[in-house]
């Protein structure tokens, strides 16, 4: 049981941070100065979000484990965030695309979060959610414009949809930690967000005249340490500065 | 986003609490109203400046000319007994 809700914080945690890093590439390249601070600011919200959620897993873990060493001395098999997120960021419309599929999920996710039988998951979900949900509206709200907006807006947006809908499908497959902690009261009910989720997505899909992917597989693996390529060189910047001086101080 | 460079130029104004007036803060560009609002929040209230936002398209203000200064504005100069600084304004009127 101690050891499922490690991982499943660990899971909580990893999205934050690898989405947050992910974002971060964003600051200095945004298509427009409002744009570039406004992912400037998501990265940190997640940032911020990945540091509670570390902190409380390495409490669990115990053993003199710290936030920084889950963050920045963990190998890559040793991740257990989705793997949707370590995708590269790609263009404009992939990064939006990836964010609406996440936050959508993760607002659901969070919001169930506030009833969780753990107190200190209950309490980053209460933090975190108001967050979340701003994140939330606005991707959807870059979803409509993209979708509706040029020729060339709409067809990348589509496109982007389409070749992330099968990792996006990784949220919803659940495995014994999932179930373990959905029976002790802990973790969510991923069947119900899916439904949830689903509605959600076709709602703004069609208020941004874009099609539904049609049902695919689910590229699956992130949540047990199974990485894509993409994951190490993610990990290689950002880990890079504190494993080549690991004294380093701020 | 091709067309960036029809985005238009929206002026913020933040009420920064209760009881105070919206105050002017900058600008930035948006494609629509409720973008802007959402970029104002992102580049104006990150530090809790603000707890409600306006936006205003920019090519929607009217400016004074700035070549007509003097006779709008100068003949208010002489004419002091217009400030209300022979009061003493008590503390519980809070901000005027």
């Amino acid at each position: 049981m101690q050891n499922e809700l490690v991982q499943y914080t660990l899971r909580l945690g990893d999205n934050a941070l690898i989405l947050g890093q992910r974002l971060t590439e964003w600051c200095g390249h945004g298509p427009i100065l409002e744009q570039d601070i406004a992912l400037s600011n998501m990265a940190l919200d997640q940032l911020g979000q990945a540091r509670m959620l570390l902190q409380y897993a390495a409490q669990l873990k115990g053993e003199g484990s710290t936030e920084d060493a889950l963050a920045f001395f963990r190998q890559e098999g040793e991740f257990r965030n989705l793997l949707l997120l370590e995708l590269e960021n790609g263009d404009w419309g992939k990064t939006i695309a990836r964010q609406f599929l996440f936050d959508t999920f993760n607002y659901f996710q969070y919001t169930a979060l506030l009833q969780s039988e753990d107190e200190t998951l209950r309490a980053i979900a209460q933090k975190a959610i108001k967050e979340v949900t701003y994140h939330a509206q606005w991707s959807a709200e870059w979803v409509i414009r993209l979708g509706d907006g040029t020729d060339e807006s709409h067809k990348r947006i589509q496109e982007a949809v389409d070749s992330l809908w099968e990792w996006a499908n990784e949220m919803f497959v659940a495995d014994a930690v999932d179930e373990l902690m959905l029976e002790k009261g802990i973790g969510v009910n991923l069947t119900e967000i899916h439904a949830l989720w689903e509605e959600k997505v076709a709602q703004v899909l069609a208020m941004a005249t874009l099609q539904m992917p049609a049902e695919t597989w689910a590229q699956t693996g992130g949540k047990q340490g199974d990485h894509t390529e993409s994951l190490g060189f993610l990990l290689a910047e950002m880990q890079s500065l504190p494993r080549t001086y690991p004294e380093a101080k701020w | 986003m091709s067309n960036k460079d029809n985005w238009k130029i929206w002026e913020v104004f933040i009420r920064s609490r209760n009881g105070l007036s919206h105050k002017h803060v900058g600008s930035l560009h948006a494609p629509d109203a409720e973008m802007a609002i959402k970029n104002a929040r992102d580049v104006y209230t990150r530090r809790s400046e603000g707890i409600n936002i306006w936006v205003v398209p920019s090519d929607e203000i009217t400016a004074s000319n700035p070549d007509e200064s003097e006779p709008l504005f100068t003949p208010a100069d002489d004419k002091v007994y217009r400030h209300p600084t022979f009061y003493d304004i008590p503390d519980e009127i809070g901000h005027m």
